[in-house]
């Protein structure tokens, strides 16, 4: 009975004898974007990553010296466990040179961690922790589009200028959440504030009553939101509903996305500070890139993500060409050598310890009355230069960086 | 469990004291093609089956051979996948002490989930082991060590007794596979022992064997702890594996998932949890990138193993085979 | 600020009332659970979904048909509740006669079906589902600030409860349904049709849990997994409340949300875990439940 029963697992591995054993090649260009498809984040990332990485490419001419670009893409659902094997699989077994996006620190990370044991290149756009060009910093990854330390800088500093001096934080239980947190406090203390106390939710979230209580209790004049997408949303709207805003109190949204004021609404996002990578209404030439995006994407107007995606993944294109070779390390240095000049960073650079530095702006969002139409959202207050948005090379306590 | 007509054991395959020589020549067959399978497939994904090939073995004997459905054997997978990564990264201990260091807490934790948890039976078993485990999911969620929904990462794989490195992928696969196989063997020994007899006569008849003289606790204490110490393993190994742990090893899909490989495979069967394994991790990994996709497959695998297929693989391909004439 | 032990009287009340809703939604997801299992002996592990569903109908009620709450209120329990039917007459009734522990594998399967595909259709960021717009807005009771919805949630759900007891425990129905429970063959001999009786039931419990989503929508907005989770929390409270009575388990939901509450108040790391850890020492003191009747 027992020989008998080993059959089905014959069976099975007869199955997955279809897997092709990892072999490097170096007759094409593949670049995947792995992205939050489905979930908290998909309206700030997603699918309009995946256009942005296409419309990079083609930009670009689709070949490389003769050699095809190939675009792959897969949902990571915000896990850490799923976006690491899926990398683990598409460098080992398809051939994947380099990843984009990577939206949501925790998967970032569990990225990062393979990709620099593979020698390949990680590009981020979408998450947001500084641990990326610190502690967790590689040869191989780079951070292209913004990080916590640019959104306290920006939003932090204006709010307290306005009067907002007492704080209390509602956080997303996660390496970018504690560091939002972090980044802000010091910010907050740094112009004479104070922070009251801060509770963790889990992420995602959906009912934020109990954590909006204990804000509201602690009697803070600021209710900083360090979380993003539909927890942002979430805490804004339920705020409204237990009259918390009606009752004196603020809010500030630290990473807050034009997705998250269109799902908001301008009537409950007016007056809103943020602080951005990107704005699509800024000058002509980010005008014209969005409108391309836009009839890719039903008429939605694209995020600083979205943008970030398409300037890394040209950028990375332009390096490869230049080291006329494929290798990790090689096109590293490129991408550390090369300016970066297009419609999202005017006057970018690269630094060692893989942050693209460039100008961040500090917006505020527009009343109804203010806006002209649909997606008119922001009025610009004023530029963030790079090296003020981001946190000084000195500071990082990335090993790459020579002291 | 006795007054009802079927057991969730599946009562075709009987087992046998000795194996015959066609079952050793079989098992010799199959050992060499795990020993040849990383030339042509995977080995990462090799591995991962073979980790959860473990996990449902795990896990069946407590299923197949006490009868006892513990719906929270993620609990033990998710925790020991934790202190193994943690043992390795921030103490630094080679693998294989890591690995024990994993197995001691399932231990512990087994003793005390199984010792509520076989206060009741059946189907309230069930509920708290499954309420147990969602107990210890939020603790994963909380302790600063777990790193929350970052999970441990970056494990070193490290040198096993300090000498062979298993940062080698091949390496690797091999030592995953000499620990699933000696897992194994212990888990065939148990089942045959006279301890595995007194098992199944408590799966079987719980009254029976309490008039026997029989202290039907103790036993299912002991198996229930066997069965999380072995989880526990495999956990560790997928910990070292994927050099990383995290939330996903102790949600309750993974102890769904473990109830859904043995089903498939063939409860109270030795090699049916790992058939079963095999193929859900081949649906896992066909359709990872396809969403909510290996969801709705698993939960149609799991309609139509209760609805019509209750003996699993192994048991339709041995009643195939003793159809068709043929003796093991 | 008025406050109570040192904590702040609008955060106690506050925290106090959102456990009484989320006891609510304990009540009635457990009182559909031992409906169910007194009389099909299985315990409905797609409670959750069905939960869930009932939301979902909601929501493409609302933005497919142009249908609003109090239409779906009425409307998405029954569809649900056919669904269930179909469910109980086409997979469950094959299962009576085995072991209980395959219908509740078979309702686990049905769960991950059924959360997969709402998944796969509508994502996991969620719906938003407006609160009606008689029910909007917030009473200032002084010590805190009441939204009117969340009130409504905890006396609907009171009602619904109450009514369900009555109907059980005073009725001629409920007492055919008293005797099922006891000794289906006898009562079959005396004439009631059991085998129709079971199916409405199992309909019933179902459409309770639909109606326990639709009244969720507002709050939590619509979301696949908003089932599963509250789901396993469920089975904690029927575990401490045992499932021997319909008064116990709607009681044990609505004291444990208040448990809940506290917990928020007093020690928040410990809220998610408390009501598990109740049910440690329940096991411990009195296995078969607080309102249990044996093993």
């Amino acid at each position: 009975m027992l020989t008998k029963a080993l059959t089905g697992a014959v069976a099975a591995l007869a199955l997955m004898a279809g897997t092709a054993h990892a072999q490097y090649s170096d007759n094409k260009i593949k670049i995947g974007v792995l992205t939050d498809l489905s979930g908290t984040y998909s309206d700030l990332a997603g699918q309009g990553s995946v256009a942005a990485a296409q419309m990079a490419i083609e930009d670009f001419g689709g070949k490389l010296n003769g050699m095809p670009i190939e675009l792959v893409s897969a949902d990571h659902q915000n896990k850490a466990d799923i976006a690491s094997s899926i990398a683990r699989k598409w460098y080992d077994t398809e051939q994947v040179d380099a990843i984009f996006d990577l939206v949501t620190t925790a998967a970032a990370v569990a990225v990062r961690e393979v990709s620099r044991e593979k020698g390949r290149i990680d590009m981020n756009s979408g998450a947001g922790s500084t641990v990326l060009t610190n502690d967790k910093c590689s040869p191989t990854g780079f951070h292209w589009t913004y990080d916590v330390y640019a959104m306290a800088v920006g939003t932090g500093n204006a709010v307290v200028k306005q009067g907002g001096d007492s704080w209390f934080f509602l956080t997303a239980d996660y390496a970018f959440g504690h560091d939002l947190e972090a980044q802000t406090a010091r910010v907050v203390k740094a112009n004479g504030g104070t922070v009251k106390g801060a509770v963790r939710h889990p992420f995602p979230n959906s009912d934020f009553s109990s954590f909006l209580l204990q804000a509201q209790a602690s009697g803070a004049k600021i209710i900083g939101l360090a979380n993003a997408g539909s927890d942002t949303i979430n805490a804004i709207k339920q705020a409204k509903e237990f009259g918390i805003t009606q009752g004196g109190q603020s809010l500030a949204g630290l990473l807050v996305f034009i997705s998250d004021v269109h799902s908001l609404g301008l009537e409950t996002a007016q007056g809103m500070m943020l602080t951005t990578g990107y704005y699509w209404d800024r000058d002509d030439a980010s005008r014209t890139w969005a409108k391309r995006w836009s009839e890719r994407m039903k008429g939605r107007m694209p995020t600083m993500v979205h943008a970030g995606v398409y300037s890394s993944v040209l950028h990375y294109l332009r390096s490869i060409q230049a080291a006329k070779t494929d290798e990790g390390a090689k096109v590293a240095e490129q991408i550390r050598t090369l300016p970066i000049k297009d419609f999202f960073a005017v006057n970018g650079k690269v630094r060692a310890d893989g942050r693209m530095v460039h100008d961040m702006y500090l917006a505020k969002v527009k009343t109804p009355a203010e806006s002209k139409g649909p997606w008119d959202y922001y009025n610009i207050l004023r530029t963030i230069p790079g090296d003020e948005a981001f946190k000084p090379l000195a500071d990082s306590t990335c090993p790459l960086v020579k002291k | 469990m006795a007054k009802h007509d079927v057991t969730l054991t599946a009562p075709a395959v009987t087992s046998q004291a000795k194996p015959s020589s066609r079952q050793t020549a079989f098992v010799l067959a199959l050992l060499a093609l795990a020993l040849l399978a990383p030339l042509g497939i995977y080995p990462v994904f090799l591995m991962k089956a073979l980790c959860f090939a473990l996990f449902a073995s795990a896990f069946n004997l407590l299923l197949g051979y006490v009868g006892l459905l513990s719906f929270g054997h993620a609990m033990f997978f998710g925790w020991s996948a934790y202190v193994t990564a943690h043992a390795a990264k921030e103490w630094g201990l080679t693998p294989e002490l890591a690995i024990l260091a994993g197995m001691a807490l399932s231990a512990v934790m087994g003793t005390v989930v199984g010792w509520l948890a076989i206060r009741r039976q059946g189907i309230y078993f069930a509920m708290i082991t499954l309420a147990l485990a969602q107990l210890m999911f939020f603790l994963a969620v909380q302790a600063p060590f777990t790193h929350g929904e970052d999970g441990i990462q970056g494990v070193p794989r490290g040198r096993l007794f300090g000498l062979i490195d298993l940062s080698d992928t091949v390496t690797m696969y091999y030592f995953v596979l000499a620990v699933f196989v000696a897992a194994l063997l212990f888990l065939y020994r148990v089942v045959h022992s006279p301890f595995g007899q007194i098992l199944k006569a408590i799966r079987d008849n719980e009254p029976r064997a309490v008039s026997l003289g029989y202290q039907v606790e103790r036993y299912k204490l002991l198996a229930f702890v066997l069965s999380a110490t072995l989880a526990g393993l495999a956990g560790s190994l997928k910990s070292l594996v994927f050099q990383l742990a995290s939330l996903a090893d102790v949600h309750w899909h993974a102890s769904g998932e473990v109830v859904l490989m043995t089903l498939l495979g063939g409860v109270g069967t030795v090699f049916g949890p790992t058939a079963g394994a095999f193929l859900v991790v081949t649906i896992q990994n066909t359709f990872a990138e396809a969403g909510s996709w290996v969801t709705i497959i698993q939960g149609v695998i799991f309609v139509v193993c209760v609805l019509a297929f209750r003996s699993g693989i192994v048991g339709v391909v041995a009643r195939f085979l003793k159809k068709h004439g043929i003796q093991a | 600020m008025t406050t109570i032990f040192g904590i702040p009287a609008a955060a106690l009340f506050g925290q106090l009332l959102l456990g009484l809703i989320n006891g609510a939604f304990y009540a009635m997801l457990s009182l559909g659970l031992a409906l169910i299992f007194g009389l099909l002996n299985i315990i409905n592990f797609s409670h959750g979904a069905q939960y869930m569903m009932g939301a979902f109908v909601a929501w493409l009620l609302l933005t497919y048909a142009g249908a609003g709450y109090w239409v779906a209120l009425a409307v998405a329990p029954v569809l649900v509740a056919v669904v269930g039917i179909v469910i109980e007459r086409t997979m469950l009734s094959r299962l009576y006669k085995l072991d209980h522990l395959y219908g509740l594998l078979l309702t686990f399967g049905l769960a991950l079906i059924i959360e997969g595909a709402f998944r796969q259709l509508y994502g996991i960021s969620g719906m938003p589902y407006a609160v009606p717009k008689e029910l909007a807005g917030g009473w200032n009771l002084g010590f805190m600030y009441l939204p009117i919805y969340r009130g409504w949630v905890v006396l609907a759900s009171a009602v619904l409860c109450l009514g369900t007891w009555f109907a059980i425990e005073k009725t001629k129905l409920g007492a055919y349904l008293r005797a099922a429970t006891e000794n289906p063959a006898l009562v079959q001999a005396m004439g009631v049709n059991v085998p129709v009786m079971i199916t409405l039931t199992y309909g019933f419990g179902v459409a309770l849990a639909a109606f326990a989503g639709v009244l969720a929508a507002p709050v939590y907005s619509v979301n696949p997994m908003m089932g599963s989770n509250l789901i396993i929390v469920v089975f904690a409270v029927v575990v401490i409340g045992g499932m021997g009575s319909i008064m116990g388990s709607v009681l044990t939901g609505f004291l444990l949300g208040l448990l809940e509450g506290l917990t928020k108040v007093f020690y928040p790391e410990a809220a998610a875990t408390v009501i598990f850890m109740v049910m440690v020492v329940v096991l411990l003191v009195k296995p078969a439940g607080l309102f249990g009747k044996g093993a």
